[in-house]
């Protein structure tokens, strides 16, 4: 302990001497660390329990790329843990292969970079940043974790059952996920996945409605919804689509369970299999196709959105610049947000479906890449004429809008029907998605993991180690999944086991051995970051208050908050948050709860009339004080 | 032994970067520098700006070098249609691609962090904001209704005189049944499935007399194709890639895709200068443990006559399986006789097996 002592006395350069910096713990262990209500505590869990999944998701791909790479490597070596999973030539088993591949998807999809992401950043910046002491119910939000906890223990269990999980790819497809008879996944595997994601949506929604309800009523006084961090229109965007999108997903599950379990047919019609003719009939398995993707598709956005709302304020804060076109990323935002729901089709082309539907797909979304196309050249522009401050944090939301980019100009390609004829369920999709949603939303996670861990832990990640990371993982990432794209215009399908039954696709042993290798290497960068993270929780450098000069609420509490963050009132809020380098100013930003009468070197004209608003206000002329007494 | 070795390798070297973390940390402490600022910083704007320039020179070098590796060469009609709409896509994408991925590194290479410098307060400038989203509207615009025409076209109706051929996938392959003469596919039925009729043919109705099954996806080049696909148990996708044609195959429904054919094998074999090209159709929806061995393959013949010589020498699957005559009500069964073209020297024999199993 003596070690972190000297560390605060050297490495805290403002003289933040809180006197009142006490812990507000009252219950005992388990309840202010196992079922707490404080919203931070359970940010925490999320985070922890979402990068336990990050790892398991990580090593499935890396496992499955192992086939893929090495086609003829003898992997006897992983018997103590694939145990009956390898043939008996040291080859993971082809059906176990398509279960690896599932269960990386669905892991990584909703475990991750749903419940991680936003059950992480949501929780623990929501009433930070608008000035609230804890979510509007911290009851319901401790149970959205306990249920998302239970989700994963069943997840979980089922990677070990002797059936193996479920198999039929993450998008759980009927006839195949419907039918015990058709792989061996489909049997208990399946039961337990549809459990497990049915009360993942559980957890989903219990979190979601309380996101929207604290953003909505738990603002600081001031805080207008024009004066909200991106961040938080993000958060709040997301819980928006989540309500709406997920509650689809939980029917089709239902539906399916009726049909696996008790001898429906909304899915099923007019199959043999095994033997025999089934007697289900006038079902269709593209109604769930229709079903899944009115969640899937808006489920893309549930795991971008945050991540670009963390973005967001990263990227300004380390370029010492205001977000270029505030209000232009929040209209962006509200219209993915709206178009996100009129776009499922575009992943169902080649079902069948009326071609005039497609067109109309074809159509909406194309028109979904405008406002995201805003988005990219605002960060960009955001960075011009900055001056740019390269943390851990802001290497990542960097590498995130460079994936943006890559990942989404593939998207114009794919959307476009007749061209996605040929490109459909082949590695440029695979390229695509894994860029545009999984890198850039896994990067977004990561920064936001630097960017707040001094306040969610009152330590400081070690910087060295984050460059490190970085630098692996960004060169890894587009080593992974650049070379897929030339893959995919190859015609190579995804989720194939081997590629030797097929003359057309004999080439490219030399690129999927590049990928494979990249692969390994990016997923081994990731334990420096573990390192650095579990190393630093414990002995990092104490935080400075505001370690990256930032504008927002959050950094107005003391360096660990209790529950209930401020130990007095509540700061007001008088500006927007992105008042950096502001002209006149004494420093390169001033915080949001620092009234205009205090600055008036750097007002602008209209601002200067709000002044009086302030004054005539007693109340928030008094709360202003308070909060710069926090603050000071 | 050896794994004992190999592990307690890792393990020394871990923790002996552990140290130098632990002392780098240390030294660190005792310099007592009080920047806000890394030293580091230049570094990682160096480091973009090789990146940038690295992986554009990579990008383009690979996309040049290899070309023909990544490039499948096409056979449709439609095919060369959407092959043009992805390259004019490719090269608008790739223009703005490589425009904002330089604009974008050059910015945090030029404007990395110097002391003393003050960053622009620069919130918002509508001219800029409209110029960027007006703009690349106009050229989705421009690239959807291209996009859409072809799209059009490709799934409207079939000609009347297209070759009409069934393909139905299973766990884990393929199956392609022919119309016989009428060009006429005769009906099916799942539950009438059996060991030998696969097809589920609903004998009853007599466009199913002359149809005929085949292994082998047979088509005629420079005559359009009208593929009818349906799938037995799960879901499958055809997939032929030098077509590119793609259409998934589902169970209780029919989904159809037309095309036409433009270099027949033989061509293929001189254009590609490999005398053992076969064409191939693949599954590209997961449908279990052989989803990646659905190979069926695919022979385009020279010319439609030859086409046609190669259907006539087809044997009806009635003829194959003369036993189903049983299922062919009483009445009809001389002509399905006829239809199937079962040679008369056999019909007596076989008339009087089928008496003897129905009695």
């Amino acid at each position: 302990m003596a070690t972190i002592d000297i560390h605060s006395q050297t490495a805290t350069p403002h003289h933040d001497d809180h006197a009142h910096e006490h812990d507000h713990h009252h219950g005992n262990f388990w309840t202010n660390y196992i079922f707490s209500e404080d919203h931070k505590v359970i940010a925490k869990q999320f985070l922890i329990t979402g990068m336990a999944w990050a790892l398991i998701g990580g090593t499935l791909s890396v496992l499955f790329r192992l086939q893929l790479g090495f086609p003829d490597a003898d992997l006897s070596w992983l018997k103590p843990v694939l145990g009956g999973w390898l043939t008996p030539e040291g080859k993971i088993d082809p059906e176990f292969f398509l279960a690896l591949v599932t269960m990386h998807g669905t892991i990584m999809v909703f475990f991750v970079l749903t419940a991680g992401l936003s059950g992480t950043f949501s929780n623990f910046l929501i009433p930070l940043q608008i000035g609230a002491r804890d979510m509007a119910s911290g009851f319901m939000n401790m149970l959205s974790y306990w249920f998302f906890f239970l989700s994963s223990v069943i997840m979980f269990i089922s990677l070990f059952i002797s059936t193996g999980p479920a198999s039929g790819g993450w998008v759980i497809y009927p006839p195949l996920s419907a039918l015990p008879q058709a792989m061996q996944g489909s049997g208990l595997g399946m039961t337990l996945w549809l459990v497990a994601m049915a009360i993942f949506i559980a957890s989903s929604l219990l979190g979601s409605i309380n996101y929207i309800s604290t953003v909505i009523n738990m603002r600081t006084q001031g805080m207008s919804f024009t004066k909200l961090p991106l961040t938080i229109w993000a958060f709040f965007f997301t819980a928006i689509i989540g309500i709406l999108s997920f509650p689809v997903l939980f029917a089709a599950a239902l539906l399916l369970i009726f049909d696996r379990s008790f001898g429906t047919s909304f899915y099923l019609s007019d199959i043999y299999i095994g033997g025999e003719a089934l007697p289900n009939q006038g079902g269709s398995p593209i109604l769930f196709q229709h079903l899944f993707w009115f969640l899937g598709h808006p489920e893309v956005y549930i795991v971008l959105l945050p991540a670009l709302g963390i973005t967001s304020e990263i990227i300004a804060t380390n370029s010492r610049k205001p977000i270029f076109g505030y209000k232009a990323m929040v209209g962006s935002m509200l219209f993915i947000a709206i178009l996100s729901f009129v776009v499922w089709a575009h992943h169902m082309f080649v079902t069948g479906m009326n071609p005039f539907l497609g067109s109309i797909f074809t159509l909406l979304t194309l028109i979904i890449a405008v406002p995201s196309a805003v988005k990219i050249f605002n960060y960009v522009t955001t960075l011009w004429k900055g001056n740019i401050r390269f943390t851990s944090a802001m290497l990542f939301s960097i590498g995130l809008v460079s994936f943006f980019l890559t990942g989404g100009i593939t998207g114009i390609f794919l959307g476009n029907s007749a061209i996605d004829i040929q490109l459909h369920d082949t590695y440029f999709v695979v390229a695509h998605f894994h860029l545009v949603m999984g890198s850039a939303s896994f990067f977004g996670m990561v920064a936001g993991v630097y960017h707040w861990f001094p306040k969610m832990f009152g330590r400081m990640m070690d910087e060295r180690l984050g460059y490190i990371h970085f630098w692996l993982t960004f060169v890894g990432v587009y080593m992974v999944f650049f070379p897929m794209h030339y893959i995919g215009i190859a015609g190579f399908p995804r989720r194939y086991y081997s590629w030797t039954d097929f003359q057309v696709f004999e080439g490219f042993a030399d690129l999927n051995m590049l990928v494979s290798t990249a692969a390994i290497f990016t997923l081994c960068a990731q334990f420096i970051f573990l390192f650095n993270f579990i190393y630093s929780v414990f002995r990092g450098k104490v935080a400075p208050a505001n370690p990256w000069g930032s504008t927002t609420l959050e950094w107005t509490t003391p360096r660990n908050p209790g529950h209930g963050n401020w130990p007095g009132e509540i700061p007001a809020v008088y500006r927007w948050p992105y008042d950096y380098s502001k002209p006149g100013a004494k420093e390169d930003f001033i915080p949001q709860h620092i009234p205009y009468s205090e600055t008036p070197e750097s007002n602008l004209p209209h601002e200067n009339e709000l002044i009086k608003l302030e004054l005539n206000n007693g109340s928030i002329n008094i709360e202003g004080k308070e909060g710069k007494d926090d603050k000071h | 032994m050896l794994t004992f070795i190999i592990v307690l390798g890792i393990v020394l070297v871990l923790a002996i970067l552990y140290f130098i973390f632990r002392i780098g940390n240390l030294v660190e402490l005792v310099k007592e520098k009080d920047e806000d600022i890394s030293s580091s910083n230049s570094v990682h704007a160096y480091l973009f700006m090789l990146f940038m320039i690295a992986g554009l020179v990579g990008f383009f070098w690979y996309s040049y070098a290899h070309f023909d590796s990544y490039n499948l060469p096409v056979a449709s009609e439609h095919g060369e249609v959407t092959d043009y709409l992805f390259w004019v896509t490719m090269a608008v994408t790739v223009v703005a691609f490589v425009l904002i991925f330089i604009v974008m590194f050059w910015f945090t290479f030029k404007y990395r962090y110097e002391k003393g410098r003050k960053a622009a307060f620069f919130a918002d400038d509508h001219k800029l904001e409209i110029a960027w989203t007006v703009i690349p509207a106009i050229v989705l615009a421009l690239l959807i209704f291209s996009g859409l025409r072809a799209w059009n076209d490709i799934t409207g109706e079939a000609s009347k005189d297209a070759a009409v051929i069934e393909v139905i996938g299973q766990q884990f392959f393929w199956t392609a049944r022919y119309p016989g003469k009428d060009n006429l596919l005769g009906k099916h039925n799942y539950k009438m499935i059996d060991a030998s009729n696969e097809f589920g043919l609903d004998l009853s109705e007599e466009n199913t007399w002359d149809d005929f099954k085949s292994m082998e996806l047979h088509l005629p080049k420079g005559k359009e194709v009208k593929l009818v696909i349906r799938a037995k148990d799960v879901l499958h996708i055809v997939f032929l890639p030098h077509f590119r044609v793609k259409m998934d195959a589902v169970p209780g429904m029919h989904t159809t895709f037309k095309f036409t054919v433009t270099k027949s094998t033989a061509d293929m074999r001189s254009e590609t200068g490999n005398p053992n090209f076969n064409y191939e159709m693949a599954c590209t929806e997961i449908c279990g443990r052989n989803h990646f061995a659905m190979r069926f393959p695919v022979f385009v013949h020279d010319t439609v006559e030859d086409y046609e010589n190669w259907l006539k020498s087809q044997e009806a699957w009635l003829k194959q399986n003369p036993d189903y005559l049983k299922y062919v009500p009483a009445e009809k069964r001389e002509a399905a006789i006829v239809k199937a073209g079962i040679p008369a020297d056999s019909q007596e024999a076989i008339q009087a097996a089928v008496t003897v199993t129905l009695n």
